[in-house]
């Protein structure tokens, strides 16, 4: 999926973790993280393995595995690798894609001055992830 | 010479090589190395690709060491030699070193290109130039090439047209403003204004180079440049374009804004550039004589997305597998700086060094192995490696390989450990590629930096049947990671993965 800049501000602007950034906010986003595709059946984070990012879905599906099992699938407007670099341990799930993706991606060591440099998204990213643990107890309960 | 003298006439071709930059030139120079039959062509007039115009100023950023700890025609001298190409036969290795005359490590432009026509000439390699790739169609299992001098037909097609098309923003006001690629000789900058839009090593080089010239000069793009010192890696600017950063905290007439540019507007005596600054939104108005847009490049993909091929990004990259190989449309390849579209590891989100001649060689080399395996089951030879020498091997790799250190994370040294034909040495092969193939059990090593930037070697352990796993060993001081603790930690590693192969 190739956008223009224009456009890409544009996808990032109707993504719910981005959703509270004012325009030069969402341009500067653009700039600081990566473009970056995968094909099918590629994992882009691996269970154990140091130094991973974190990642923002563009286009595409991928399967969180653990173990070999499918334990959820995430979408376009998902994101994934917060959890290891937050905690400083290696993932403990594989991060595979099921259809062909397109991601946004921001270095490990990045992360913590992102989210700094732009609270909102620290909230949003919160929120998130207290759904996932509502959920998981759910689940478990 | 007429047409028909010209060598790679139109015709049928096991391979057909797009390019004459490094990646085409060493693509086709190993695919001939395996015997396979194909054409290099290229638009241009001679070999050098992009090098035949760029950089404008001072020299390139990729070193050549004369004085190595190693003779050149070791494999090892490669990492002092970033900028030679792959060759088998010694005589046309390191073919870079000789043709500086040693007042820098870093060649200039018509060094390189003297470099790579040498390299060319040297292996005899057959390129038809002022060939133009016009389009690009499927017919039946083979690919069709319509070209400025006929038709070639393929079963398999190496584009290495580069990240080379200039690439400006739809903003009001940019389709006014030169890129990059337009720059003017220095002295015609001579007292004015200027403003260059982005941030990235292309802006830099032209603020260093004009910096003696321009009465006055401001980059801007909306995030805040990385310098490669900070970053552990070839990413952000390089230490080479630092005198900017330098004159903007002295105040010496020099400017970086992190803001956006929604438009610019001509005004009487040259350009009105509208900025909204990252950091508040503020509006900030900055007239200049001169606007330089050094907004990078895209790929020169022609029609191949109406084929199939998918690309992504600003640059439009086109998608690949981890052997460079279109995602969308198995047959068609990729080398040189496009292969940078594939991430891999990208460790603590350091990149590879694949838009660089010192990646993408390695690269192209890796490629033409798979390529020629898969698609015309030419195979290399496996040598045997003894069990009691495995762990030698390896550590001798992380501390010496030019692969491993100018691909980190990327590229690793891999050796099969199958009971049944032994430790069989496979070569360099993508990590990526090395940690998601669920093959027989395997070992492979690269080197790694990580976010404080120590460099250590890690080992990746694959047994039957499952995913590898990672192991770091540690750094030394001075990089000779043969250490009795590493040697250590390899033999209780391998201890059970190696059991029953010596043979």
């Amino acid at each position: 999926m190739a956008l223009s800049q224009d456009e890409l501000v544009d996808t990032l602007a109707g993504l719910s973790l981005f959703a509270d950034l004012s325009r030069p906010q969402l341009e500067q986003v653009a700039h600081k993280m990566a473009e970056e595709s995968y094909p099918v059946g590629q994992r882009i984070l691996r269970q154990g393995f140091t130094g991973t990012g974190f990642y923002v879905i563009l286009d595409g599906e991928v399967a969180v595995r653990i173990d070999g099992t499918d334990v959820a699938h995430l979408g376009k407007g998902d994101f994934f690798g917060e959890m290891s670099i937050l905690l400083g341990e290696p993932p403990v799930a594989d991060i595979v894609t099921l259809r062909q993706l397109d991601v946004l991606h921001l270095g490990g060591p990045e992360l913590e001055a992102f989210l700094r440099d732009h609270p909102p998204v620290m909230y949003r990213m919160l929120k998130t992830m207290a759904l996932r643990l509502r959920n998981t107890s759910q689940v478990r309960s | 010479m007429t047409a028909d003298q010209k060598p790679c006439p139109p015709g049928d071709y096991q391979v057909v090589v797009v390019g004459s930059g490094p990646g085409g030139l060493q693509t086709s120079y190993y695919l001939r190395h395996l015997g396979i039959r194909n054409a290099l062509i290229s638009a241009d007039p001679a070999p050098g690709g992009m090098f035949r115009r760029f950089p404008f100023f001072q020299r390139l950023l990729s070193w050549t060491k004369p004085y190595a700890p190693v003779p050149r025609s070791d494999r090892f001298y490669e990492w002092f030699d970033w900028n030679s190409l792959l060759a088998e036969e010694p005589q046309n290795r390191s073919l870079m070193p000789d043709l500086m005359p040693g007042d820098s490590s870093f060649p200039s432009r018509p060094e390189m290109e003297q470099n790579l026509a040498a390299f060319a000439e040297k292996t005899g390699l057959e390129v038809r130039y002022d060939c133009t790739w016009e389009s690009t169609r499927r017919d039946g299992e083979q690919f069709v090439l319509g070209t400025s001098d006929g038709e070639y037909r393929c079963q398999a097609v190496v584009f290495a047209v580069g990240v080379a098309q200039p690439f400006k923003p739809d903003s009001p006001g940019f389709a006014d403003v030169p890129h990059y690629v337009d720059t003017r000789p220095a002295e015609t900058y001579a007292g004015k204004r200027l403003f260059i839009v982005g941030k990235e090593n292309s802006g830099f080089e032209l603020a260093t180079g004009l910096l003696q010239w321009a009465q006055r000069i401001v980059l801007a793009s909306p995030r805040p440049p990385k310098l490669s010192v900070n970053t552990h890696s070839l990413l952000g600017v390089r230490a080479r374009y630092i005198q900017p950063f330098e004159d903007q905290i002295l105040g010496g007439g020099v400017f970086i804004l992190n803001a956006s540019i929604p438009r610019i507007e001509r005004s009487a005596d040259g350009y009105r550039v509208h900025c909204v600054r990252s950091e508040g939104g503020s509006e900030l108005t900055v007239d200049v004589d001169e606007v330089i847009s050094a907004t990078g490049f895209t790929s020169p993909l022609r029609d191949l997305t109406d084929l199939g091929v998918s690309v992504f990004g600003r640059s439009k990259l086109p998608s690949m597998t981890n052997f460079w190989e279109s995602a969308t449309v198995p047959g068609i390849y990729f080398a040189g700086t496009i292969g940078q579209g594939v991430a891999g590891m990208k460790k603590y989100g350091l990149p590879a060094n694949s838009g660089a001649v010192q990646g993408s060689r390695y690269n192209a080399r890796t490629m033409v192995y798979e390529l020629a395996r898969t698609k015309f089951g030419v195979t290399r030879e496996r040598p045997v490696v003894k069990p009691d020498q495995l762990v030698d091997v390896l550590l001798h790799e992380a501390t010496r390989s030019p692969e491993l250190w100018n691909q980190k994370s990327y590229l690793a040294r891999a050796f099969t450990l199958d009971a049944g034909e032994g430790i069989r040495d496979e070569g360099i092969v993508p990590l990526a590629h090395f940690v998601d193939e669920e093959g027989a059990p395997a070992v492979a090593i690269t080197v790694e930096t990580d976010d404080t930037g120590d460099i250590h070697p890690a080992v990746y352990v694959r047994e039957q049947g499952r995913p590898a796993v990672e192991t770091l060993l540690t750094s030394q001081p001075l990089h000779d990671f043969r250490t009795a603790d590493n040697r250590l930690q390899l033999v209780s590693l391998l201890r059970g993965v190696t059991a029953g192969t010596a043979r």
